[in-house]
């Protein structure tokens, strides 16, 4: 039966982008490496992680560029359009057993405390960090957070942060209505919507960071609150992005009411991201900062 | 088993046919699951290579009492003179360097990659992965892990070249105990093959999911198929949590972070929970394959079908699930209480309940079956044997009481080896002698496939059965030296490593002459006991094959 597909399952043509896309990801990495350690690699580092990125970046575009051009031509059949589904939401799986270790990490610190104690130097508002284990008055100073430390007051910008959010959850919602029901004036006004809220988000969290009142080094809560907080902001900007290219296709008239797994994809991340976030404002900002002295 | 319906459909299409793409368009851009099937084997072999010539520099090393090799090898890595603390770190990145390879380099792309992409869609009658271009970055983020690992090697890493970390890459020897950029280079060559399983798993679940077969329901599915299953969900959830952790490595050793550093409130112990979370499911994500492919052989040569078969499928998807609930009798010596100890202890051992019932329900489909020992057959046969073996150390070691004395002895080398060397290995080379004729259309050589066999079964036996005693002696593990009292069974050891040797020797010369001048090989080449879709192709397969659904009664 040589010649005749009669199947509706997608078969590729040869592509460049997956060899491209790893040797740009292992310059990439490599450029990171040189960064680190600059006294063994010298100070080039930053360029050969930059050529590294532009040509990961480069492969992001060529690849999706051409699984768009593929649905366009009709490759994308419901199976196909089926196994997009699948593979969006087993990667989102993945993604929210990244986070487990990252909360892993924050409840290991704030279920089992240790006898840190942190002093203020009034003048140069430099803070000194002592791990008591073994001396008096460890057991006065077991706490999480550490004793002498101030948090972010979680019903500040942590709850505004939560309702733009969620706020953004129910915008990208109204685009998908709009756009199932054909009306493509109001799927372009609930993205644009929930891009500016989601760049909202990632300002005030900027902000938030620039004016926090523990460091990120040589402290468990520091160190931990910044990558959870962190990696969540890099999937805020990562989901912020994809509604952009999401907008852009809108503008585009790529999305039928039929057929629009990009869209969908971009909001299942989106609303991801928003429930990852939940669970950071609860148990980071909240339950974490519990009984801890507030930053004014 | 099948009938071939044909359902005409006209399908809006570019011309499929037969045609192949030129040599760098089928093998650097491949979108061929059998072609990047191929591509993992002959990496995986060429990794096997490498990490099996390092555990020959360590049988060296180790086959008489002292420092016999190490500073010289040690100075030829460095150029000049090397210190013997510098060999002493040469020591950690042999072993370092054996793990990592032989794990994420060596079984992982053999059996998931290379057998999993092969046959994981014949098997279900799909006309290829669900993603394939995906499926060849799955191969080529692997390839590039690799070469970062073995970049490693040559940079600092803190009292010597190369990452000497073990493969557990456990903090503080990781984070303040080795400086230099050999470590960040092993931790992104694990967070480059981690990407490409995670990318890998989600292309495995998909395929199995939407691809299968009109009429292959989940039950009908074979067994190599449902350990595919199991295995790719493991990597999905797993390998996740291990790059946070690793993640977590770079942010104490490079920007001052303080997750493993007591100092500032960080735990090291979380290190472990977080490594061991994501490496408990990592060694069944090695063997699960491999009783997959025990599976179809067994069967195949007792021409029944496997006794037991349902069970034999939720068998496999219970040792999925508890194995993500034990991880911590890894760390029985860390402190831990004794309730904690008692409850890894108990949920350890449920884990036989569903191993056990795998090895009768392989002995039971051998009873009253029409046996041929053919070459497969016989790997097979050695793999029930010796993983048993391999399964009693481990509830031996399962018991947190008794592993207070053997943890980081030569009796826990003994265990992993004989479940993984004697194990993951031995299904690999039973799996490659079932398929090989499929794959390349040439059939191997009996005679030297038993010879391979048996040389090798004598050789990793002597290699790691006295490692039991050792163990049992109190020789620690990952140590260069070693006083005199241990001086005989490390000798019978390292013999057994050149014996090991001769046998992976005769299975190159019996690859390389099948390759060139065996016997042709038929679509169904072991007869009417191998029932499952890939016998209904000829061999090799057409590139692109099931063109038309098969349809399944």
């Amino acid at each position: 039966m040589a010649g005749a597909k009669n199947h509706d399952y997608h078969i590729l043509p040869p592509s460049i982008n997956p060899l491209i896309g790893s040797f740009a990801a292992l310059t990439m990495f490599f450029g990171l490496v040189m960064m680190f350690q600059p006294k063994v690699f010298g100070g080039y580092g930053s360029l050969v992680f930059g050529g590294g990125l532009i040509a990961v970046l480069y492969t992001f575009w060529t690849w999706w560029s051409d699984v768009i051009k593929e649905a366009h031509a009709g490759d994308h059949t419901p199976v196909v359009s089926l196994h997009l589904r699948y593979g969006m939401i087993l990667f989102i799986a993945s993604e929210v057993m990244f986070f487990v270790g990252w909360f892993w990490a924050w409840f290991d610190f704030s279920l089992f405390p240790v006898p840190l104690e942190i002093v203020r130097d009034p003048e140069t508002h430099a803070l000194t960090i002592t791990n008591l284990f073994g001396q008096d008055g460890a057991a006065a100073a077991t706490q999480f957070p550490a004793k002498g430390m101030e948090v972010f007051d979680a019903f500040s910008l942590p709850l505004l942060n939560t309702l733009i959010l969620l706020c953004s959850g129910t915008t990208v919602t109204w685009a998908h209505h709009a756009l199932i029901h054909g009306d493509r004036k109001g799927l372009i006004n609930g993205l644009w919507v929930t891009v500016i809220l989601g760049a909202l988000f990632s300002c005030i969290q900027a902000y938030e960071y620039s004016s926090a009142p523990f460091p990120f080094g040589g402290l468990n809560y520091g160190s931990a609150f910044y990558m959870a907080t962190g990696f969540h902001g890099f999937h805020v900007l990562v989901g912020t992005i994809f509604l952009i290219v999401c907008l852009a296709r809108a503008y585009a008239g790529h999305f039928t009411p039929k057929q629009h797994f990009g869209f969908e994809a971009a909001a299942w991340y989106w609303h991801f991201v928003d429930v990852v976030w939940l669970f950071l404002f609860v148990v980071v900002y909240v339950w974490g900062g519990w009984g801890a002295p507030v930053h004014a | 088993m099948t009938t071939i319906a044909a359902h005409p459909t006209d399908h809006h299409d570019h011309a499929h046919d037969d045609h192949k793409p030129s040599f760098f368009a089928r093998w650097f851009m491949s979108t061929n699951h059998k072609d990047i099937g191929t591509l993992y084997l002959i990496f995986a072999i060429f990794a096997g290579v490498i990490g099996g010539l390092i555990s020959g520099l360590m049988r060296l090393e180790l086959a008489e009492p002292g420092i016999q090799y190490l500073t010289s090898w040690a100075s030829m890595m460095k150029g000049s003179g090397a210190s013997l603390d510098e060999a002493y770190h040469m020591w950690n990145v042999l072993i370092t360097a054996h793990g990592l390879i032989m794990v994420f380099f060596m079984v992982m792309p053999a059996i998931i990659g290379g057998f999993g992409n092969w046959f994981v869609p014949l098997m279900i009658g799909a006309p290829d992965m669900a993603f394939p271009r995906m499926n060849n970055i799955s191969f080529w983020l692997t390839a590039v892990a690799f070469i970062m690992l073995l970049g490693s090697t040559f940079v600092p890493g803190g009292t010597g070249l190369g990452a000497g970390t073990g493969w557990t890459v456990y903090a503080p020897l990781s984070t303040s105990g080795s400086v230099g950029p050999a470590v960040d280079m092993a931790i992104f060559s694990l967070h480059l093959a981690g990407a490409a399983s995670i990318l890998g798993a989600v292309n495995f679940i998909t395929t199995i999911f939407n691809m299968r077969a009109p009429g292959m329901t989940l039950h009908k599915m074979p067994l190599f198929v449902w350990s595919v299953l199991v295995t790719a969900f493991l990597l999905l959830l797993s390998l996740p949590v291990l790059a946070a952790a690793i993640t977590m490595l770079l942010v104490d050793r490079n920007f001052g972070g303080a997750f493993f550093d007591a100092a500032g409130g960080g735990d090291p112990v979380l290190y472990q929970h977080l490594f061991w979370f994501f490496g408990h499911p990592e060694v069944y994500i090695m063997i699960l394959p491999g009783f997959g492919i025990i599976s179809q052989i067994v069967a195949t040569f007792s021409r029944k079908p496997v006794f037991g078969y349902l069970g034999m499928a939720y068998a496999m998807v219970a040792i999925g699930v508890v194995g993500f609930v034990v991880w911590a009798h890894h760390m029985y010596t860390t402190g831990m209480s004794v309730e904690v100890k008692m409850y890894f202890t108990a949920a350890t051992m449920v884990i036989a309940v569903p191993t056990g019932i795998k090895i009768f329900s392989w002995i039971a489909t051998m009873w009253g079956g029409s046996l041929s020992f053919k070459t497969p057959m016989v790997w097979a046969l050695g793999f029930i044997f010796m993983f048993t073996v391999g399964g009693v150390t481990g509830v031996v070691l399962a018991n947190g009481g008794v592993d207070d004395n053997l943890h980081d002895t030569y009796y826990v080398v003994a265990h992993f080896h004989y479940v993984l060397s004697l194990g993951a290995v031995f299904a690999l080379f039973a799996g490659f002698y079932y398929w090989f004729g499929k794959m390349s259309g040439r059939m191997l050589n009996e005679f030297l496939g038993h010879l391979h066999f048996w040389v090798f079964f004598v050789g990793v036996n002597m290699l790691f059965f006295p490692m039991h005693f050792l163990g049992q002696q109190g020789m620690p593990r990952r140590y260069p030296d070693y006083p005199d009292a241990f001086a005989h069974w490390n000798e019978i050891a390292s013999y057994g490593y050149a014996v090991l040797g001769v046998g992976v020797l005769i299975f190159f010369v019996n690859v390389f002459w099948s390759l060139a001048a065996g016997r042709k090989a038929e679509g169904n080449y072991w007869g009417e006991g191998a029932t499952t879709l890939e016998w209904t192709l000829s061999s090799p397969p057409p590139f692109h094959q099931f063109e038309t659904l098969p349809v399944i009664k």
